[in-house]
């Protein structure tokens, strides 16, 4: 994990999923963009998609909501409340999808050395049934098992393949 | 076709959640081989061997090879790379949005900069 913009995530238990990633700048300077609403506004959601609803009540039992629209005019909504907030090193809040069933308890930790940021960003979802309807979003996937051991499996593989 | 398709990737991640099974195909990933040659460093029986090694064909893992003989496996790899496909999209989402954070972000450095400097 010394790359900075290496983003890694792998599923965690049977309802985690868990996101690492380094920036080179400062915790201060990551943790406000993930709060303020101008800033959200600029990064938030993948190229070609905007943040058309950002409001945000940064405090302990304050609410969020965003709106994100695609290119093709497809909308995403999401909402949730904050239950922790250490500047600039933690926060916890709950979070909901419009068209997703189920609340998830999002922890994010924000560890600074030599000037870069680590951020690790734990989900944890109500059920496993619901982090794998989050996760396959978007794909034409049905039912679903708890692929817990995936990326630890293609791990396993891609090292033995290079190794040979 | 999208149940198949969600049938076929529950059947690579069952076969997947056996360790004994992501061994043989880490040592299939190295180079093709025997039931018997895999005998060996697994130190498990004949028969137990040839079960995961059915599970892991069922689900297109391993192929076998038409030599009447020797039969030796091999390791596939288009299932795995479907199996990788589906943590790969929530990668996407993030990743793109996270480089918009990385231009954002060396703004806001340069700012900050500019900020001190402009205040002494």
């Amino acid at each position: 994990m010394k790359n900075t913009g290496t983003l890694q995530v792998a599923t965690q238990g049977d309802r985690e999923v868990v996101m690492t990633r380094v920036f080179d700048a400062p915790r201060e300077l990551v943790f406000e963009a993930f709060r303020k609403p101008e800033l959200l506004k600029r990064w938030f959601g993948p190229r070609g998609w905007s943040l058309v609803v950002c409001e945000v009540e940064f405090r302990v039992g304050g609410g969020f909501r965003f709106v994100l629209e695609g290119p093709d005019g497809r909308k995403m909504g999401m909402r949730g409340v904050y239950r922790e907030i250490a500047p600039p090193e933690r926060s916890v809040h709950m979070e909901s999808f419009d068209d997703y069933p189920g609340e998830s308890q999002v922890t994010a930790v924000m560890k600074e050395q030599d000037g870069k940021t680590t951020l690790t960003v734990t989900v944890e979802y109500p059920s496993a049934e619901v982090r794998d309807i989050v996760l396959k979003s978007g794909m034409e996937h049905g039912a679903a098992e708890s692929y817990d051991r995936l990326s630890e499996v293609l791990g396993e593989i891609r090292q033995a393949g290079t190794t040979a | 076709m999208a149940m198949e398709h969600a049938r076929r990737l529950d059947r690579i991640f069952a076969a997947l959640a056996d360790p004994t099974r992501r061994a043989i195909l880490a040592r299939l990933a190295a180079d093709e081989a025997t039931v018997n040659e895999l005998v060996k460093p697994f130190r498990i029986s004949q028969p137990a061997i040839s079960r995961h090694l059915k599970v892991l064909e069922r689900a297109g893992l391993v192929s076998r090879g038409r030599d009447a003989q020797r039969r030796p496996c091999r390791i596939r790899a288009e299932p795995l790379a479907e199996a990788s496909a589906w943590l790969e999209r929530y990668r996407e989402f993030w990743e793109s949005s996270f480089e918009r954070l990385d231009e954002l972000l060396e703004e806001m450095k340069a700012e900050r900069k500019h900020g001190k400097r402009g205040k002494r």
